[in-house]
C-alpha cells in the first residue's frame, strides 16, 4: 500500500488517475472512529428489535418478571445509544471527508498550475472550474455515502448473518444472499445501466454549465445583435437532452429500490419458513422464531440504502475520471534537465552554485537580489534595499536614471540578462506552428519592438521568453543558458510580461497590484500607479485602493484595466520587461505620454515593445528603437 | 424553512402532479405495511403457540405464504413507481427552473448582473441539489404524516397503551427538529453561499492563472485554496455539530419510544392483558411510524441544500426585469438632452453628453479614456440608463421604445467582444437566420477571412472558451464581421481597430466607410486617423467631481 501511495505521488502525470488509498490515508484516524461509531448505531438498532422480539415471545409464555430484566435493560440501553452514536459517527465521518476534499483540491490545483496556460488550451475554463469545485466535491460524497455506509452495513450485516444462521441455519444463508443482493447484485445491474447514463449526463452537464457561463458573459453581444433567444433555445435542447437523459435514468433507479423491498420480503419469508420448520422439528425454541422472522427487517433498514449508496459511487466514479484527465494531460514544458524537485521545494536554494554550469552560476545572483522572494524575508520589510524596483521606477519618471551611483543601483546592468531566440519553431497546440525559424537579440538594456500583423506570432515569442512554452526546435537563452535549464519561476522572475489578456481579479485594485509584490506599502502601490498614469483617477475614489474591479475588471474601462495591469507589472523585480500593447485601449496623448514614461522609467532594463507599425510611427520615434524584427516564417497565417 | 415552499409549485408545474402521485402511492405503502406485519404476526403466533404447520396457516381463504409473497411484490412494485416518480419530477422541475432563471437573466439584461460563476453554480449543481428534495424528502415528508395516520388507526383498537405512547411521542419529534432547524437555517444558507462564494473564487483564480504563474503567485494560491478550504470545513462542521443535534433527537426519541413500547406491550403480555398476536404486531409496526420521519431528519440536510438553490432561483425571479416601452422606432435624430450616468459607488459621472446626432451622420466620440465613450454607447443600447437627463429616437424616449426592435436596428462592435464556445461561423451568425455566403462575405468585408480560412476547420472550427485560440485583433475582426452581417441603420463602434495592425486597421477603416454609406455610425475612437473618418467629432468631458 505504501507503494501504491509513493507511485501516486511520485508521478502524478503518469498515473492512470487517483488512487484511492493515498487520499484517505491522511484522515484514516477519524474514519476509523466513524466506522465504529456507525456500527455501534446500526448494531443497536438490530439488537433492539431482536431482543424485542425474544422478550415479546418469552413474555407471552407468562415467565416471572424478574427473568426478563436483562432483556429489559437491554432493549433501553439499545434504545438509548442508537442516536447518540450514530451522531458521532456522522461528525467524524463529514470531518474525515472535509480533510480528504481540501487535499484533494490542492493537489489539483497545483497539477492545474503546472499545466496552464499552454497545457489548458483543449479544457474550456467554465468547465474547468466545475471540474474544480463540483468534481471534487465528488470526493464528499465518496467519503460519507459510499464508504462509510458500507463499512458499517459490512460489519452488521455479517454479525446478524452470523446470529440468525446459528439459530436457522437456512434463514442465515437466505440472509446473507439477500444482504449480498443489496449490496453488490443490485449496484452491479445498477450500474450497468446507469454507467450509461452517468456518462451521458456528465457531458451534457459540462455542456449546459458552458452555455451557461457564455450566455451570462456574452449577455451584451447576445441582447444587441437579438440572439438571446436564440442562445435560450439552443440552451433548452441541451437542457432538455440532460432531462430525457436524468429521466431515463429513472427507472433503473426505481431498480434499485425495488429489487431491495423484494429480496427483503424475501429474507423475512424465509426466516418465517425455515424457522417455522426448525420449531417444528424442535431444533428453535418456539420464543426464538420471532427473533429469526423480524432481524432480516431492521437488518435490511441498514443495508436498504447501500444501493443509493452505490449510485454515489457511480457518480464519483464520473468525476473522478474527469479528475484523472487533468492529472494525466501532458506537460507543456519539457522537464529541466537540473534537478527540478529542489527548486520547487526550496526556490531559496537557487543562491547555491549549480556547479555544473558555470553561466548558470553567473545568472544567480542577479535573481536573487531581485527576486521577489526576498520580500518574504523578515528584514525585508525596513531594508530601503528591497524596494528597488517602485524607488527605480519612480525616480525615472522624473528624470532618467543615472547608470551608477544611486545605492539601490546593485541590480546595476550586470543584472540585466542578454536574451537571445534562435531560431525557434514553437506552437500552442501540436501541429499549429505558430512561429517559426525566429531569430531575435535583446541585448541588456535595450528598447526594442516587435512588430507584426495580428496572429503571427508575437504572443507566442513573449511566451517563450517566459517560458510558458518550450520551443519545438531552436533555443532560448538568457545570458546563454538555455532556458529549459532555468526553472521557470527564475525566468519569470528576470522578465516580466504584459501579456494582451492580462487578467485582473475580482478583488480590489490594491489587492490586485499586491499579487506582484505581497507586501508593498500603499505608497509604493501610488508610485506605480503614478507611473501607469492612473494614480489620479485612483485618488477620485472614494474607496480608493480598497475599490472593487469587479469580474475579470469589468468596472473599469478598458484603458483603466490595461494602466492597473502595467502598474501591477511595474511593481515586480523584474529586469526584462515584455509590454504587449501596454496603450491599447488610451487615447493618443495619453498613450504617447504613458510610452514615454514608460520607456524613460525603465532604466537599464529591457524592454520589449509588441505593438503595431502604427503606434511606432506615433509614439515611438522619440526614443530608440534598436531593432525591429518579425518571424521571418509565418505560418500561422 | 418551510418544507415545501409554496413557490415551488408555481414556478414548476411538474411539482403538482408528484405530489398527488405520492399521496397515492403513499395510501399503497401504508396498507401493505399493516397487511404484511398483521400477517406476520399471525403466522408466527400460530407456528409458536399453537404448533401449526407453517403451509397450514390461512389468512382470509389464502395460504399466509402466498399472501405474504403477494405483499412482498406489491411493495416492491409501489417502491419503484415512486423512485420513477421522484427521479422523474425532478429532472422536469429543474429543467423548469432553469430555463424560467436564464430567461429571466436574459430578459433582466447585463445590469446588475451577478457573477456569472455563481449563476452556472445555480443553474448546474445547485440546481441538482433538488434530486435529494424529491426523491427523498418530499415523499418522506408526506409519508410522516399518512404512515402513521393510518398505523395509528390499526393499532388503537388492538391496543390503546401503545397506540397512545406513539401519538404522544410522534409529535414531539418534529417540534423538537423545528426548534434545532431555526437554529440552523441561517446556517445553512451562509453554507450555500460560502460554497458559491468558493466556486467563484475557482473561476477567478483558474482564469487568471497565467497571470499568477507570471508573478510567481500561482504556488501561494493553493496555500490560500487549502486555507479556505479548511475555512470551509471548520464552518461547515460547526455546522454540522448543530445541524446533526436534530437527527440525534429525532433518533433518540424514535429509538426510545420503540424501547418502552416493546418493553411495555412485554409486561402487559405477561400479566395477560394482550395476546401475542397483537403485541407482535405492534412491535413490527411501532419502528414502522417513526420510520418516515426518520428518513425526513437523515435527508433534511441534502434537502435543505435544494430549497436553499430554489430559494436563490426564487430571489432572481422575483426582481422583476425593466419594463420595456412598445412604441416601434422610427428614423430620427437621436438626442442626448442632458444625459448623466452615475454608477454606484463611483465619485462623479460616468457619461454626461448633451448632443443631437442626425440619421445618416458619421460622428466620432472622442476625450480622454475613462470619460464614458462605451457607457454612451451602452445608454444607447439599454444597457444602462442615465441617472438623469433624457435620450430621444425622433422625440421618443428611449425607455419608450421596444426595445427589441431598437436594438435590431443597431450593429454594435464592442471593445472586448464575447466569442462563444461554438463554430466561428455561428460566432459570427449568432442566430440562425444567417446563410453561408452572407457570412462569408462579411467575415471578408472585416477581414477575418484570410485568418479564419487559416483555421484547422476554417468557418467549422470550434472556439475554445472566451475564443482561445484567437489574438485580440482576430477576435475584434470576428466582432466586425458580426456587424457588417448586421446590416443595420445604426452602427456603433467602440475603438474598432484598437487591436489592429497598420494594414489590417486601413482595410478595416475602407470597410467601415463602405459600412457608413447611407448610415447612422457613432464610433468611440482615439486615434485620429479614425476620427478623421467621421463627418463630425464629439468630445466627452465628464469632469470627475470627487464625492
Amino acid at each position: 500500500m505504501t507503494a501504491a501511495a509513493a507511485t501516486d505521488r511520485s508521478a502524478p502525470g503518469a498515473g492512470r488517475g487517483f488512487s484511492l488509498y493515498p487520499l484517505l490515508k491522511p484522515a484514516a484516524g477519524r474514519l476509523g472512529l466513524a466506522v465504529l461509531a456507525g456500527s455501534g448505531a446500526a448494531g443497536a438498532a438490530v439488537a433492539l428489535t431482536a431482543v424485542s422480539a425474544w422478550l415479546i415471545s418469552r413474555a407471552a409464555l407468562h415467565p416471572p418478571v424478574l427473568h426478563l430484566m436483562v432483556a429489559i435493560v437491554a432493549v433501553r440501553a439499545c434504545g438509548l445509544s442508537r442516536g447518540v452514536l450514530r451522531y458521532l459517527e456522522r461528525l467524524f465521518g463529514h470531518d474525515a471527508a472535509f480533510r480528504i476534499l481540501a487535499d484533494v483540491r490542492v493537489r489539483l490545483f497545483e497539477r492545474l498550475e503546472r499545466l496552464a496556460p499552454a497545457g489548458l488550451a483543449d479544457f474550456r475554463r467554465a468547465d474547468l472550474a466545475r471540474r474544480l469545485a463540483s468534481d471534487v466535491g465528488a470526493v464528499l460524497d465518496l467519503v460519507t455515502r459510499v464508504l462509510l455506509p458500507y463499512a458499517v452495513a459490512a460489519v452488521v450485516g455479517l454479525a446478524s448473518v452470523l446470529v440468525v444462521g446459528a439459530l436457522a441455519p437456512a434463514a442465515g444463508l437466505v440472509l446473507a444472499a439477500a444482504l449480498l443482493v443489496a449490496a453488490v447484485g443490485v449496484p452491479v445491474l445498477q450500474r450497468a445501466a446507469a454507467r450509461r447514463a452517468d456518462g451521458r449526463l456528465a457531458p451534457l452537464r459540462a455542456e449546459l454549465s458552458t452555455g451557461v457561463v457564455d450566455l451570462v458573459h456574452g449577455l451584451p453581444d447576445l441582447l444587441a445583435y437579438g440572439a438571446t433567444r436564440d442562445r435560450l433555445d439552443r440552451l433548452a435542447v441541451v437542457d432538455a437532452r440532460l432531462t430525457a437523459a436524468s429521466r431515463r435514468s429513472a427507472a433503473t433507479a426505481g431498480l434499485g429500490a425495488a429489487v431491495t423491498v423484494l429480496v427483503t420480503g424475501v429474507s423475512v419469508l424465509a426466516g418465517l419458513i425455515a424457522g417455522a420448520y426448525a420449531v417444528r422439528s424442535g431444533t428453535l425454541r418456539g420464543e426464538l422464531l420471532a427473533l429469526v422472522v423480524l432481524t432480516p427487517l431492521a437488518v435490511f433498514e441498514i443495508a436498504g440504502p447501500l444501493p443509493a449508496a452505490a449510485q454515489h459511487y457511480a457518480a464519483a466514479r464520473a468525476s473522478l475520471h474527469r479528475l484523472a484527465e487533468i492529472w494525466t494531460a501532458p506537460d507543456p514544458l519539457h522537464s529541466p534537465r537540473l534537478a527540478p524537485t529542489a527548486v520547487s521545494t526550496a526556490p531559496r536554494q537557487r543562491s547555491e552554485p549549480a556547479g555544473q554550469n558555470g553561466q548558470h552560476t553567473r545568472l544567480a545572483p542577479t535573481d536573487v537580489s531581485t527576486a521577489p522572494r526576498q520580500r518574504s524575508e523578515p528584514a525585508g520589510q525596513n531594508d530601503p534595499h528591497t524596494r528597488l524596483a517602485p524607488t527605480d521606477v519612480s525616480t525615472g519618471l522624473r528624470q532618467r536614471p543615472e547608470p551608477a551611483g544611486q545605492n539601490d543601483r546593485h541590480a546595476g546592468p550586470a543584472g540585466v540578462p542578454e536574451l537571445r531566440v534562435e531560431g525557434v519553431t514553437a506552437g500552442w497546440v501540436a501541429g499549429r506552428t505558430a512561429v517559426g525559424g525566429f531569430d531575435l537579440v535583446l541585448p541588456a538594456g535595450s528598447r526594442v519592438a516587435l512588430t507584426g500583423p495580428s496572429g503571427s506570432g508575437k504572443s507566442t515569442v513573449a511566451a517563450l521568453l517566459v517560458r510558458f512554452l518550450d520551443p519545438w526546435a531552436g533555443r532560448v537563452t538568457m545570458d546563454g543558458v538555455d532556458l529549459r535549464d532555468v526553472p521557470a519561476d527564475e525566468v519569470r522572475a528576470v522578465v516580466g510580461y504584459l501579456p494582451e489578456d492580462a487578467y485582473l481579479f475580482d478583488t480590489t485594485i490594491g489587492a490586485n497590484l499586491r499579487i506582484a509584490r505581497p507586501d508593498a506599502t500603499d505608497g509604493q502601490l501610488r508610485e506605480v500607479l503614478r507611473a501607469a498614469r492612473l494614480l489620479e483617477w485612483v485618488t477620485t475614489l472614494p474607496d480608493g485602493l480598497d475599490t472593487l474591479v469587479g469580474e475579470h475588471g469589468m468596472a473599469l474601462s478598458g484603458g483603466q484595466r490595461r494602466r492597473l495591469a502595467l502598474a501591477r507589472l511595474l511593481l515586480t523585480d523584474a529586469r526584462v520587461l515584455i509590454l504587449d500593447e501596454p496603450t491599447e485601449h488610451l487615447d493618443e496623448a495619453t498613450a504617447v505620454a504613458l510610452t514615454r514614461d514608460l520607456l524613460a522609467a525603465a532604466g537599464e532594463r529591457t524592454v520589449l515593445l509588441i505593438t503595431h507599425p502604427t503606434d511606432l510611427d506615433e509614439c515611438l520615434t522619440r526614443v530608440p528603437v534598436t531593432a525591429v524584427r518579425r518571424g521571418p516564417g509565418r505560418p500561422a497565417e | 424553512m418551510k418544507p415545501l415552499d409554496p413557490r415551488l409549485l408555481g414556478y414548476a408545474q411538474a411539482t403538482r402532479a408528484y405530489l398527488a402521485a405520492t399521496v397515492v402511492l403513499g395510501f399503497g405503502h401504508a396498507a401493505l405495511l399493516i397487511a404484511q406485519a398483521v400477517l406476520l404476526a399471525g403466522a408466527i403466533t400460530a407456528v409458536f403457540l399453537n404448533g401449526a404447520a407453517i403451509t397450514a396457516v390461512e389468512a382470509s381463504g389464502l395460504p399466509v405464504l402466498v399472501a405474504l409473497a403477494l405483499v412482498v411484490a406489491a411493495r416492491s412494485a409501489v417502491a419503484w413507481l415512486q423512485e420513477v416518480a421522484a427521479a422523474r419530477s425532478a429532472a422536469a422541475v429543474k429543467s423548469q427552473l432553469r430555463s424560467r432563471l436564464l430567461t429571466h437573466i436574459a430578459a433582466r439584461g447585463p445590469a446588475g448582473g451577478r457573477p456569472a460563476g455563481e449563476i452556472a453554480a445555480l443553474a448546474g449543481g445547485g440546481l441538482d441539489a433538488l434530486d435529494a428534495y424529491f426523491a427523498r424528502y418530499l415523499p418522506q415528508l408526506l409519508l410522516a404524516v399518512l404512515v402513521p395516520g393510518l398505523l395509528l388507526a390499526r393499532l388503537l383498537p388492538a391496543d390503546l397503551v401503545a397506540t397512545v405512547t406513539i401519538a404522544v411521542t410522534l409529535p414531539l419529534i418534529p417540534v423538537f427538529m423545528a426548534l434545532v432547524g431555526m437554529h440552523t437555517e441561517a446556517q445553512n444558507r451562509r453554507q450555500f453561499r460560502l460554497l458559491a462564494r468558493l466556486s467563484h473564487h475557482f473561476l477567478d483564480v483558474v482564469a487568471g492563472l497565467p497571470t499568477l504563474k507570471l508573478f510567481g503567485r500561482a504556488r501561494a494560491q493553493a496555500g490560500i485554496i487549502r486555507r479556505i478550504s479548511d475555512d470551509q470545513r471548520r464552518h461547515t462542521m460547526r455546522t454540522l455539530r448543530t445541524a446533526f443535534l436534530s437527527s440525534l433527537v429525532l433518533e433518540l426519541l424514535a429509538t426510545l419510544s420503540v424501547a418502552l413500547v416493546a418493553v411495555g406491550v412485554g409486561l402487559r403480555l405477561v400479566h395477560g392483558d394482550l395476546d401475542l398476536a397483537t403485541a407482535l404486531l405492534v412491535l413490527i409496526l411501532a419502528p414502522e411510524a417513526y420510520r418516515p420521519l426518520r428518513e425526513v431528519g437523515a435527508n433534511y440536510h441534502a434537502s435543505a441544500e435544494g430549497l436553499a438553490a430554489a430559494e436563490e432561483v426564487f430571489t432572481i425571479l422575483e426582481t422583476p426585469p425593466p419594463v420595456a416601452g412598445t412604441v416601434p422606432p422610427r428614423d430620427g435624430d437621436i438626442v442626448f438632452e442632458n444625459v448623466e450616468v452615475r454608477f454606484p459607488g463611483r465619485a462623479g459621472a460616468a457619461l454626461r453628453l448633451d448632443a443631437t446626432i442626425r440619421p445618416g451622420e458619421v460622428v466620432a466620440l472622442t476625450g480622454p479614456s475613462g470619460c464614458g465613450k462605451s457607457t454612451a454607447l451602452a445608454v444607447l443600447l439599454g444597457f444602462v440608463t442615465a441617472s438623469s437627463g433624457l435620450v430621444r429616437v425622433d422625440g421618443v424616449p428611449l425607455e419608450d421604445l421596444d426595445l427589441a426592435a431598437w436594438r435590431r436596428r443597431i450593429a454594435w462592435v464592442p471593445q472586448r467582444p464575447h466569442l462563444f464556445a461554438s463554430s466561428v461561423y455561428e460566432n459570427i451568425a449568432l442566430t440562425g437566420n444567417a446563410d453561408g455566403p452572407e457570412v462569408v462575405a462579411a467575415a471578408r468585408a472585416a477581414g477575418a477571412d484570410v485568418f479564419v480560412q487559416e483555421l484547422p476547420e476554417a468557418y467549422g472550427t470550434v472556439l475554445g472558451d472566451a475564443g482561445a485560440g484567437l489574438s485580440a485583433g482576430q477576435r475584434q475582426r470576428i466582432a466586425l464581421a458580426r456587424a457588417f452581417l448586421r446590416d443595420a441603420p445604426i452602427v456603433l463602434l467602440d475603438e474598432p481597430t484598437a487591436n489592429l495592425d497598420g494594414a489590417t486597421a486601413a482595410g478595416v477603416m475602407d470597410a467601415i466607410r463602405r459600412l457608413a454609406h447611407g448610415r447612422t455610425v457613432i464610433i468611440a475612437a482615439h486615434r485620429p486617423e479614425l476620427i478623421a473618418l467621421a463627418d463630425r467629432e464629439i468630445r466627452l468631458t465628464a469632469e470627475l467631481v470627487p464625492a
